[in-house]
């Protein structure tokens, strides 16, 4: 099956087809996905600005990691709860969508990189000693996820 | 003038029909909306998780505010501008957007929110800086602030579909009198 027919078989499942036969369903999951965004945004920004340097200061990038990671986790499975549906209504288009494909790379990339070094920095809190690899995570973290924002904005421009 | 006569003028200006109509101005712009509320509701929510006491309870509440308030501040500020921009592309339909009204609204009450918790219990902050949960009233400032915040986005979101538009006739009385849209009178 090539992949081309495997967005073909998304769309006409039955979530995809319920998706698209309603009127408010696709602007009421995109409000979650949305929400959703930010309290991601903030669970990242978080731990991101303090590993620039420019964000709170008082704790170990450790504990505050600690503090975000709960919020950070549950506003991807609300993302991956809103955004799995609304791929599945409108999956050919998102197959000719370069935004949607910016997304997808941007999205795999910063979820390796949050869970393997990102994860590494903040847990062993190596960025006290080395503040520049502090630096450099924050800096790579924020501009993976905003690939994968400015790409899913841009799903909806593409037609 | 009225201001249905004002954003029904501003709406014709060519700046106005210029942004609406540009093929990369506007969705910029829009992006840019998006990326600012990452900004400014993620961490607004993660302050008002703060007064709850659901996070960064280690963490002093005036030094969380005295951080993260500065970017917070960045965030609002391109949320202003670039929603202004959004405004000024689309007057008369945003002005006469039921979702727009109740965005507007909303926006009110946050601020009226912010407002009373900063005159009122974040000026004792001293005495429960360091509670892992914070008084009641703080508690109360931080749940109320991220309902309007959720529904502030919710709304905005809802101002893209033309479900009860002006130009959408019929609607019920009471969508037209919540719109100000008097059917024969519209123009688009």
């Amino acid at each position: 099956m090539s992949l081309l027919a495997f967005f073909e078989w998304c769309e006409q499942s039955g979530i995809g087809v319920a998706i698209r036969d309603s009127v408010w369903l696709f602007p009421v999951i995109e409000a979650f996905h949305l929400v959703g965004l930010g309290v991601a945004g903030g669970a990242v920004l978080l731990v991101d600005l303090r590993l620039l340097g420019v964000g709170l200061g008082r704790q170990s990038v450790a504990e505050l990691s600690e503090d975000a990671e709960p919020w950070l986790l549950g506003a991807l499975a609300v993302q991956f709860a809103s955004g799995i549906p609304l791929f599945l209504s409108e999956a050919t288009k998102c197959y000719y969508s370069f935004a949607f494909w910016v997304k997808m790379t941007s999205l795999v990339l910063v979820i390796l990189f949050t869970f393997t070094v990102r994860r590494r920095v903040t847990r062993m809190d190596l960025a006290s000693t080395r503040p520049l690899l502090g630096r450099f995570t924050g800096l790579i973290s924020l501009g993976l996820w905003s690939g994968v924002g400015w790409g899913g904005r841009w799903i909806g421009f593409s037609s | 003038m009225s201001l249905l006569a004002f954003f029904k003028w501003l709406a014709d200006t060519p700046w106005s029909v210029g942004l609406h109509e540009s093929q990369y101005a506007y969705p910029i712009v829009e992006s840019v909306h998006v990326w600012g509320l990452c900004l400014f509701f993620g961490l607004t929510v993660m302050f008002d998780l703060r007064l709850l006491g659901w996070t960064l309870r280690r963490e002093p509440v005036s030094e969380v505010a005295r951080r993260l308030l500065p970017w917070t501040i960045a965030g609002l500020v391109v949320m202003v501008l670039s929603g202004g921009l959004l405004f000024f592309a689309i007057p008369l339909r945003s002005y006469q957007s039921i979702f727009f009204r109740a965005k507007v609204v909303m926006l009110l009450l946050a601020g009226l929110n912010v407002w009373i918790f900063h005159s009122r219990v974040y000026r004792r902050v001293a005495a429960w800086d360091l509670d892992a949960a914070p008084p009641r009233a703080a508690r109360v400032a931080g749940a109320l602030s991220l309902v309007l915040w959720v529904g502030i986005i919710a709304s905005g979101r809802m101002i893209a579909y033309n479900w009860f538009d002006c130009d959408r006739q019929p609607q019920s009385a009471i969508i037209n009198f919540l719109t100000s849209c008097v059917p024969a009178e519209s123009e688009y």
